[in-house]
């Protein structure tokens, strides 16, 4: 198998920078998915591995060998696609024996390989089918038959499941992900959905605008983001943001929302002045994070009161349930605050609630250069 | 009218169910209305199709009754006895021109074919996939656009200038490799080969658009996957691009086809009056001239309605070999 390493890699298209200078080290064996919103760079990113686009600066290398010059047919690449990108005037058979032919190898071995590949995706009954006569699923197994039949060094993979309905979206995701265990290859995986990416992959590189924003295992991505981007992008409902400034009184210091003051530790209070360009902040806390009740718990006390669980008194705006959980949707001042509680909670949308902020999950940003301060 | 378009005229004028009030009163507003929606989808397609039977039907089933007579500058119809005569002259060569002019026809029409379906299609592939810089494409395309650009006695004057045997381009480059005194346009085969040159370097364009814009439409990402699974620039062009140009091709093939049997204004714009002995009298321009020159219209009908029907024929056959039934085949897609 293959380890994969990207460094300073930019791509222009004219004046678009679609890469900016990405660093990425891709162990062997590992899953790494690309994540990030439409036009962050991320296929692009994919393409240039593949040798299909050339960098305009940087180099790629496959266990330490540069492959800037290897056109994608010495690559050992098989690539997955969003649209499956199936030849219409193949048959399902000639589809998957593409790869093979180009590579001349003998009729007998084609067919063998093509047969064992299409029985170990379950689709040996449709290799006599045109790709229009197929279903969704049954094009992205076959997809999936013509890029694994050339036992790839690299498996790349771009948004195979957006076109997927979100049940079969489901299923997939677990036979890619056994797939890729099973198989141990080097797999890159571009996606613009974090849940897909969050359950799937080993690590995750979060792209923004052409620009690495940070590249950690799922959990180190939800708990500890580098940014507000990577707060904002990894977990649905996402993020709150809440503007606010530290400012000290009588020796205490204090987080100022506005409507509100929240006391922060001495200590976090520290790091905050050392590590934020400016008293300009943002609070981000996930809607999972904060604590619904309906009276004010004893383990907290009110804002701006010394204590590790601080609440606030606020009204619900609007109620979203989703059956296993209810999103509640509630004002501090003009900014919308998003709760999930738990349904056992069943409150009507005018009642008041407390909304208990847990200091240990909070996290503040620097308001100017949105890196996470805490 | 064919029962398909009564079922469907029938299918778009039926279409009032809601009753406004029952008794005679709404029975009779129901009556009005439907017949109001027939009046208008008559009154619709009236224009058209009274200018399809005048511009199209008559003038064949005109053609088609004068190529029984012997009409000429009189303008009577005459039916000939027997009635198949100008049939009986074309087929059975009692004309010594038809043997001449068949050849010359399926000499310019194969040949410029080649050029305008196959040479277009090299000229497609080539701007749009093989040349990467679009605007480089750009240009190549507009170049070969301007022939098409030009009008037709600006063209022709052009061909002649370019073919003058004392101080034209073509035969000064000639003499540089031993070829003097040729007349271009006089002398076979070099006539002959002017004739396909001056149709071919029009038509290319068409079919190059065609092939252009058909090839843009294939999916980028069907051209990356056959790259990633190691597909050369060539193996993409052969195994990819050209299968999925099948229709395409079929269609500028047939088009061309007809329009090349039917052609004949470049021609008659720069050989007028030596057409024929130079060896470029194609079938459309000698019913041409059998008509307006000979008045001879009732053959001049026959040989029309022969050339329509080889042209229909032919397009029979490309259909035929393309498969163009399966084409139309509604798609088996399981969900």
């Amino acid at each position: 198998m293959v380890k994969v390493k990207l460094e300073h890699l930019t791509k222009r298209f004219g004046k678009v920078v679609a890469v900016n200078d990405l660093n990425l080290e891709i162990k062997d064996g590992e899953f790494m998915a690309l994540l990030g919103p439409s036009g962050c760079g991320k296929t692009t990113t994919m393409l240039m591995i593949a040798g299909i686009y050339k960098p305009t600066k940087g180099h790629v290398y496959f266990n330490d060998v540069c492959v800037d010059d290897l056109p994608p047919k010495d690559r050992n690449v098989g690539m997955v696609f969003q649209s499956y990108a199936l030849y219409p005037h193949m048959k399902v058979f000639d589809n998957i024996a593409f790869p093979l032919k180009l590579k001349k190898l003998p009729k007998d071995e084609i067919r063998e390989k093509v047969k064992k590949v299409a029985d170990f995706l379950e689709i040996g009954h449709l290799l006599d089918r045109k790709p229009a006569q197929l279903s969704g699923g049954q094009m992205q197994r076959v997809a999936l038959a013509r890029a694994l039949v050339k036992e790839p060094d690299i498996f790349l993979m771009d948004e195979p499941l957006s076109n997927l309905d979100a049940k079969l979206r489901v299923v997939m995701r677990a036979e890619i992900k056994r797939l890729q265990k099973r198989l141990g290859i080097t797999t890159i995986y571009v996606t613009h959905d974090q849940v897909e990416a969050m359950t799937m992959a080993d690590r995750i590189a979060v792209l923004r605008e052409g620009v690495l924003q940070q590249c950690a295992v799922p959990d180190e991505l939800y708990l500890k983001p580098r940014n507000m981007f990577v707060g904002g992008f990894i977990g649905s409902p996402p993020m709150n943001f809440l503007d606010c400034s530290l400012v000290e009184e009588n020796h205490e210091h204090y987080l100022d929302l506005g409507v509100f003051k929240l006391w922060i530790p001495p200590d976090i209070a520290d790091l905050i002045m050392k590590n934020a360009s400016g008293s300009e902040l943002v609070l981000g806390i996930r809607p999972e994070d904060l604590k619904v009740t309906l009276t004010l718990p004893p383990e907290a006390k009110e804002a701006g009161q010394k204590s590790k669980v601080q609440a606030i008194r606020s009204e619900i705006y609007v109620l979203e349930p989703l059956g296993k959980d209810v999103i509640i949707n509630t004002k501090l001042g003009d900014t919308l605050v998003k709760v999930v509680a738990p349904p056992t909670i069943r409150p009507s949308v005018g009642e008041t609630i407390w909304l208990n902020f847990d200091l240990d999950k909070m996290h503040v940003f620097d308001k100017k250069t949105e890196l996470a301060v805490v | 009218m064919s029962k398909k378009f009564s079922n469907l005229l029938r299918g778009y004028v039926a279409k009032p169910k809601v009753s406004i009030s029952t008794g005679a009163l709404g029975g009779l507003k129901s009556f009005l209305k439907e017949k109001s929606r027939t009046f208008f989808v008559i009154a619709f397609l009236t224009p058209f199709l009274a200018a399809l039977t005048i511009m199209y039907g008559l003038p064949c089933a005109l053609s088609v009754l004068m190529s029984f007579t012997d009409m000429g500058l009189s303008f009577e119809l005459h039916f000939l006895n027997p009635l198949l005569k100008n049939y009986y002259t074309i087929f059975h060569v009692a004309d010594p021109r038809v043997p001449v002019v068949a050849q010359t026809t399926i000499l310019y029409v194969g040949c410029t074919l080649l050029i305008n379906a196959g040479f277009s299609l090299v000229l497609g592939v080539l701007t749009a996939y093989c040349i990467r810089n679009e605007n480089v494409a750009s240009v190549l395309r507009l170049l070969w656009f301007l022939p098409r650009m030009t009008p037709v006695i600006i063209y022709a004057l052009l061909w002649l200038w370019f073919t003058d045997p004392t101080y034209g381009p073509l035969s000064i480059v000639s003499s540089w490799i031993g070829l003097k005194g040729v007349r271009w346009l006089l002398d076979k085969p070099y006539s002959q080969l002017v004739m396909i040159a001056v149709n071919g370097y029009i038509g290319a364009s068409w079919g190059m658009v065609i092939y252009v814009s058909s090839i843009k439409t294939i999916p980028l990402e069907i051209i990356y996957a056959a790259k990633a699974d190691g597909a050369t620039d060539w193996d993409v062009i052969r195994r990819i691009i050209l299968p999925l140009l099948k229709w395409p091709i079929l269609f500028v093939t047939s088009w061309q086809t007809l329009s090349l049997i039917g052609s004949y204004t470049e021609i008659l714009a720069i050989w007028d009056g030596y057409s024929y002995t130079s060896g470029v009298e194609v079938w459309s321009l000698f019913t041409y001239h059998t008509a307006f020159e000979g008045y001879r219209f009732g053959y001049s009908a026959a040989l029309a309605i022969v050339m329509a029907t080889v042209a229909l024929i032919l397009v029979a056959i490309y259909f035929k070999v393309f498969g163009f039934k399966r084409m139309l085949e509604p798609s088996r897609i399981e969900v």
